[in-house]
């Protein structure tokens, strides 16, 4: 990799002679690095400031414009040992973070309101029962409705505004009630004030305002987590191509930096990272990331071809259709954009519940009002009593029951490895009963590997392995991987189409196609035992050998699997691959339900017939041709290999090479709902004492303040119980090597 | 109960500081990166020159 990279589209210059790039770092574990980052880029010449932020391992680097090229800054990182890719901030997550920062000011306003107001309402309590003037009492209460308006008028707005949302849209959200409440309770408090009355509820108000916002933050915070690390793994992703210029000068860009109508230039060996029509050359593809089948296919002159697919022999140039997050299938798009819409009809289980909390609530108010005129009170006390059931049933530890155990289980998802992208995913992930794998590179590792390593003479396998390094063939590259040493041989030939030879301790040595190597036999035989795998042959002087390569299961796979089935999940695989090649996959993991050569409709159809028996069903996988199933499917799951469109459209993504993530996310999930159900009782629990009381008229303001501050503490403290340790059999301890890469 | 006439005014006064230095220190930035904030205590950075 000694091409220079061209990074000056991302690039921002703001016009006084700097320039400014943000890069998302790869490998940063411990405090050590952000020194260690900081101080290397700001030793090199030109760079005014270098500044990491270790919560999102996001880099900011400003320099003297010209004084140093963009790509040696990567290439500086590279040299101390970080992978650094530049780093685009989407809209969303900007919107997010100033939404975010935007309650937080409305949480502190409310946490300064409630805590005054509550030193003055002590003051009144504390006063009532022993020797407080009416003049006293007065002054503080003016003081409180001095403080809680504004508060209100500040603070509510989040509130206000949703609520006003919902009611243009005829619905009704939880936001509905708060605001009644809050707007009915502060009316009559100033109204009880200017009576000289004894109670008023201001503090009541405050406090509850300031619960909610905690609430409200939480769940923004989870949500901007999730961007955030969406946006960086979308930046680490971040494929390269090599662009061909006017002048046919060959440029290394990020894919990103690509227009449709460019031209790309694809060596043997790489990747496509853009979706376009081949203009020259030939070669055969691997199209298992974007359809699933494993067997190559020949390009043509004129023909499409994906991003995602794997280039063997030939060198192309294409004409770029679509780069970055176009890059799709027509088909892909069309399915997507049905099976997307079906599960937006999903509804939250906070939505559920206040959808039928909030009628009620306004019932008992309104039954409070008449119940207490009916039996011959005034109309103010009728009115009082009815705003303290109001307040004591606005949804204190209802709003913060469910954000807080999403922010703790996400937590714990997170060091098991997985991202959510999706909020509401740990509801939907908690009653799956049905779990649909994908076979390639879902329940297959994405890159290929030896298969019978274990049968070869261990020097015999080395020596293939090294000489595979010196060919830019995908298959050596499998086989290399087996290497030890990792030096080349020297003077290490490689011939085209056929493989690589060189002579070591004057013995000749070659890897390739079994006729290059004069062992076609041999690869009869073991094509005939090994179907589904690619053969490749070695020769040492006389001796032979044949090396089967292809997509190894995942190290975890048999166990998870396993697993899953042990908790009552039934196990099927949709693969888009040849039968043939699913089956002996499908028997290594005792599935016995299982499909092969299934297109992308045909994943979907079989998803409905399973949704239409009553199933839940998680769909697992990758491929591009996966995308429809995955958002057709009730929850969703893609390793973090998958083709991008394929990740924006899972719920959550998994990291590393095993399959262990999947079985966590069923447990850590299952935990959550069981965890938000228990709360959703407490408030329930707390709500049938509360109303009665409130209803006979017993609840004055520090009852009701006791009340709110009570259940909400009990309802986050349970909560908490969501980060793991609750049993070893559901345990999410995180395994080591996912933490250092989660980290 | 002539006290509370300073008393109530600098409890809110004392209580408008701290919701006024929690609000400059948001726009500051300080919130952006809590973690490292934890970390860079740590270097000694400032011992070098």
């Amino acid at each position: 990799m000694t091409e220079a990279l061209d990074l000056s589209v991302f690039v921002k210059r703001p016009g006084d002679g700097t320039a400014h790039l943000d890069l998302a770092v790869e490998g940063i574990d411990c405090a050590a690095c952000i020194d260690e980052i900081e101080d290397g880029l700001e030793r090199l010449d030109g760079v005014l400031d270098a500044r990491l932020n270790y919560t999102n391992h996001r880099l900011s680097v400003e320099w003297r414009d010209g004084a140093v090229a963009p790509s040696m800054l990567v290439e500086e990182l590279r040299r101390l040992g970080y992978r650094a890719h530049p780093f685009q901030s989407r809209l969303v997550e900007e919107e997010e973070a100033r939404r975010a920062q935007w309650l937080l000011k409305c949480l502190a306003v409310a946490g300064f309101a409630s805590m005054n107001i509550m030193l003055l309402a002590v003051s009144v309590w504390s006063g009532n029962v022993t020797d407080i003037t009416q003049e006293t009492r007065d002054l503080f209460h003016w003081l409180a409705a001095l403080i809680a308006l504004p508060t209100v008028a500040y603070a509510g707005q989040p509130f206000f505004r949703s609520a006003l949302g919902a009611l243009r849209n005829r619905r009704t959200n939880m936001d509905v009630p708060i605001v009644i409440g809050i707007m009915l309770a502060l009316t009559m408090s100033v109204v009880e004030t200017l009576n000289h009355a004894e109670h008023t509820y201001f503090d009541s108000v405050v406090m509850l305002l300031f619960f909610l916002l905690c609430g409200r933050y939480l769940d923004q915070a989870m949500r901007r987590k999730t961007r955030a690390v969406a946006g960086n793994l979308a930046a680490l992703k971040s494929e390269v191509a090599h662009r061909i210029g006017q002048d046919g000068e060959v440029v290394l860009v990020p894919t990103a930096a690509l227009d449709p109508g460019d031209k790309v230039l694809v060596r043997p060996g790489e990747r496509i990272a853009v979706d376009g029509i081949v203009l020259s050359g030939a070669s055969e593809i691997d199209e298992s990331l974007v359809t699933g089948e494993t067997a190559r296919r020949a390009t043509e002159v004129g023909g499409r071809v994906y991003a995602g697919s794997l280039n063997y022999d030939g060198t192309l140039t294409l004409r770029v259709t679509a780069a970055g997050k176009g890059t799709l299938l027509d088909e892909v798009e069309r399915l997507l954009a049905n099976a997307a819409s079906a599960k937006s009809r999903y509804v939250q289980l906070a939505d559920r519940v206040a959808r039928a909390y909030a009628p009620v609530v306004h019932l008992a108010a309104a039954l409070t009002a008449i119940v207490w005129i009916a039996t011959g009170s005034s109309v103010h006390d009728a009115i009082i009593t009815a705003v303290a059931v109001l307040i004591i049933t606005c949804p204190c530890a209802l709003a913060l029951a469910i954000p807080v155990v999403q922010v703790v289980a996400s937590g714990a998802l997170f060091r098991a490895g997985v991202f959510l992208n999706a909020g509401d995913a740990l509801e939907r992930l908690a009653v799956v009963d049905t779990v649909v794998f994908d076979k390639t590179g879902t329940l297959t590792l994405p890159e290929m590997r030896v298969v019978n390593a274990g049968t070869l003479a261990p020097d015999l396998l080395e020596a293939a392995a090294r000489l595979g390094l010196s060919s830019h063939h995908p298959l050596a590259a499998a086989v290399s991987q087996e290497a030890r040493n990792r030096r080349p041989f020297d003077g290490a030939v490689e011939e085209h189409g056929q493989g690589v030879h060189a002579v070591v301790d004057g013995v000749e040595v070659r890897l390739g196609s079994p006729g290059f190597c004069g062992a076609e036999e041999l690869a009869r035989d073991a094509a005939a035992d090994w179907p589904s795998a690619s053969v490749i042959a070695f020769a040492w002087g006389e001796k032979r050998a044949i090396l089967l390569v292809q997509q190894a299961l995942r190290p975890d796979a048999v166990d998870v699997v396993r697993s899953l089935r042990e908790r009552g999940l039934d196990c099927r695989i949709l693969s888009g691959d040849r039968p043939e090649a699913v089956a002996p996959i499908a028997a290594a993991l005792g599935i016995q339900m299982w499909r092969g050569g299934c297109n992308p409709a045909e994943k979907i159809e079989a998803l409905e017939a399973l949704k239409a028996d009553g199933r839940k069903v998680m769909m697992v996988g990758d491929g591009l041709n996966d995308a429809p199933a995955l958002a057709s499917a009730h929850v969703s799951l893609s390793p973090i290999s998958a083709a991008d469109l394929t990740q924006a459209q899972a719920d959550a993504v998994f990291l590393g090479d095993r399959l262990r993530p999947v079985l966590e996310t069923v447990a850590i999930s299952r935990r959550a709902h069981r965890l938000m159900q228990q709360n959703l009782r407490i408030a329930l629990v707390y709500n049938l004492v509360a109303v009665p009381l409130a209803f006979l008229g017993y609840v004055t303001p520090l009852v009701a303040a006791l009340a709110m501050s009570g259940s909400s503490t009990l309802v986050t403290l349970n909560a908490l119980r969501a980060r793991g340790a609750s049993g070893p059999a559901e345990s999410a301890a995180p395994r080591p090597d996912l933490v250092i890469q989660g980290a | 109960m002539n006290v509370l006439l300073y008393l109530v005014p600098a409890a809110l006064i004392l209580g408008l500081t701290g919701l006024a230095a929690f609000l400059w220190s948001l726009r500051n930035g300080q919130y952006d990166d809590i973690q490292g904030a934890a970390v860079r205590v740590l270097s000694d950075d400032d011992l070098r020159s």
